[in-house]
């Protein structure tokens, strides 16, 4: 079979966010990404980790997007869960930045820990300083995380790290480890306050 | 008029098989015509081919029109052509009219040779695995070892389905549209319905309507217009025809009142000069019997361990007839299987009739697809 190289999709580019995630992957697992958008960090996964998935996705334009990045995706409302996938049947699902626009929060958590043997979230923490300053001055924050003004923002669950921790206990989900970045940082100091996107692995407890 | 990107004018090219086929049945057909149209260029490594496999009322006039016949646009022509989603610039794209089927290939209205006279109702049963048997006869025929895609819309979407379990190193990726693992128990009955209006017609004679000069027209005319119901949505039927009288006013009779009566009744009178009532009822039998996971006590997971190709499964949101709930049938199948699938749920409001029509998502879709695939 002839190649033409010109046809491929070009690599993607190293983002902080897809790396805390890469980082934690094994090499050549199966992974399911919820909310996939355009396959993005799939596609820098398989780059990364040669790893093997299949996208969630729901917006016609990113079902095209993943298509055109030659990722696998499935066109479908995570609101209705997960009921194409079977138990146990990825390495990892993985949650990123998708949760805070979600309706049926601690359902998909549940979801997740069924249909993976790990979970990873991440989401913009709303515990970050900059976000409480803004609500002290009497207004919803508006960032470069939580870039949309609170009449059009799709983020209707927004919390902070303890919160979301207080959700993993109670749907028995065991948190393994997590990460909190500010840009490219990783944050080990007041991170409740000074991260701005958490990232937790997780597994049934 | 054939459009700018259209592939033009084009004739359809026949072949006879001498290689006995045996069917699903048990039945041997020894030899058989089947009648084919090309598009395209086949490359120097033979590795651009696409098969397209038809649905019921289609054929291997895919696209393209006829010399000195305006308007016998394909059935296909909005998706196959130059710069169309399944590119004839890039595919060497195949169109073939089923064994059984009344368009050239070898049917139930073509003239047995031992006999000299129309098989009728002697033709055989045939299967959508019989039909990929005769297609892959064709592939070598044409001297293509592999097919880039096989593509098929409905009943033609089971047949890139059969391919890839029958012959999983000669397909690299099906493209499965509007399609079912197998038909529910409605979807059964109302073929049934069709082939009792064709069965009881006093003009079908057994099937041997061809020695009196006739054809159950009557059958035949109800069954298409009951097909075409279920192709369409009530949405679209309703946005199209609404409540809207012929005349303005209800006339107290039983001719034709409502613009949907008029539709209908017109469609299936249209059908009865193109199409013959054996190779409808053969059709309608072969959607009937497909389900791979028969042999595998119903696992559809089981049935799909053969597979190696990729897939692209597509449906579309108000499709009663082949829902997306039967698509996700397949999909989940494969993801069992850890096979490369990619789902689409396409929002249309024409129904099942939805895969034949232009929208700009679903051919966005395809011609995505068909773009990253290697040649």
């Amino acid at each position: 079979m002839a190649i033409n190289e010109t046809t491929l999709p070009a690599a993607v580019a190293w983002r902080p966010d897809f790396a805390a995630i890469a980082n934690w992957i094994k090499p050549g697992a199966k992974i399911l990404d919820l909310g996939c958008g355009d396959g993005s960090l799939l596609k820098y996964l398989h780059q990364e980790r040669n790893i093997f998935g299949y996208g969630v996705e729901i917006d016609d334009q990113n079902v095209l997007g993943c298509l055109q990045n030659g990722i696998n995706v499935i066109q479908n409302d995570l609101e209705s869960g997960l009921s194409s996938f079977a138990n146990d049947s990825f390495d990892y699902v993985i949650l990123s930045q998708t949760l805070q626009a979600m309706k049926h929060t601690a359902e998909i958590i549940q979801e997740m820990l069924r249909v993976g043997r790990e979970g990873i979230v991440s989401f913009p923490n709303f515990g970050y300083w900059k976000n409480r300053m803004q609500v002290i001055r009497g207004h919803m924050p508006v960032s470069e995380s939580l870039p949309y003004r609170w009449y059009d923002t799709p983020n209707i669950h927004l919390c902070t790290l303890g919160d979301f921790e207080e959700l993993c206990h109670q749907c028995n989900a065991k948190i393994l480890e997590r990460r909190v970045m500010n840009g490219d940082r990783q944050i080990e100091l007041l991170p409740n306050l000074l991260g701005k996107l958490a990232f937790y692995r997780f597994e049934r407890g | 008029m054939p459009e700018s990107n259209s592939v033009g004018i084009v004739t359809p090219q026949y072949v006879h098989i001498d290689k006995p086929l045996e069917l699903k049945s048990g039945t041997v057909i020894s030899s058989y015509n089947l009648v084919y149209e090309t598009y395209g260029t086949l490359n120097a490594e033979r590795s651009n081919a696409v098969l397209v496999c038809h649905a019921l009322s289609g054929n291997h006039h895919v696209a393209g029109v006829y010399e000195d016949k305006p308007k016998s646009t394909g059935w296909w022509d909005n998706m196959v052509g130059p710069g169309k989603p399944i590119d004839t610039d890039k595919f060497f794209v195949i169109g073939m009219n089923n064994l059984g089927g009344c368009h050239g290939s070898t049917g139930p209205a073509s003239i047995d040779a031992r006999t000299g006279k129309h098989y009728g109702a002697n033709f055989p049963i045939v299967t959508v695995e019989d039909w990929v048997e005769t297609q892959a006869q064709l592939a070598e025929h044409l001297g293509i070892h592999q097919f880039a895609a096989v593509v098929g819309g409905s009943l033609g979407g089971m047949q890139a389905l059969q391919w890839t379990l029958d012959y999983p190193d000669k397909v690299r990726h099906a493209l499965v549209i509007a399609a079912a693992a197998k038909l529910t128990a409605q979807n059964i009955a109302f073929n049934d319905v069709a082939r009792q209006a064709i069965l009881t017609d006093q003009d079908y004679y057994g099937g041997d309507y061809y020695s009196y000069n006739t054809l159950p027209r009557r059958g035949l005319r109800l069954a298409r217009m009951l097909g075409h119901i279920t192709y369409l949505s009530d949405h679209s039927m309703a946005s199209k025809f609404g409540r809207e009288l012929r005349d303005g006013k209800f006339s107290f009779g039983y001719d034709v009142e409502f613009e949907i009566e008029s539709y209908l009744r017109y469609q299936g009178d249209k059908f009865t000069d193109l199409f013959d009532a054996n190779s409808y009822l053969l059709m309608t039998k072969a959607l009937d019997y497909f389900d791979p996971a028969n042999a595998y006590n119903g696992d559809l997971i089981a049935a799909f361990k053969a597979a190696r190709a990729s897939f692209l499964v597509l449906s579309f949101t108000t499709d009663w007839r082949f829902s997306p709930e039967r698509s996700r049938d397949i999909v989940e199948a494969l993801l069992d299987n850890n096979i490369n699938v990619s789902y689409g749920e396409i929002t249309s409001t024409h129904g099942h009739d939805s895969f034949l029509m232009n929208d700009a998502y679903y051919h966005q879709l395809v011609r995505t697809y068909m773009k990253n695939i290697e040649v």
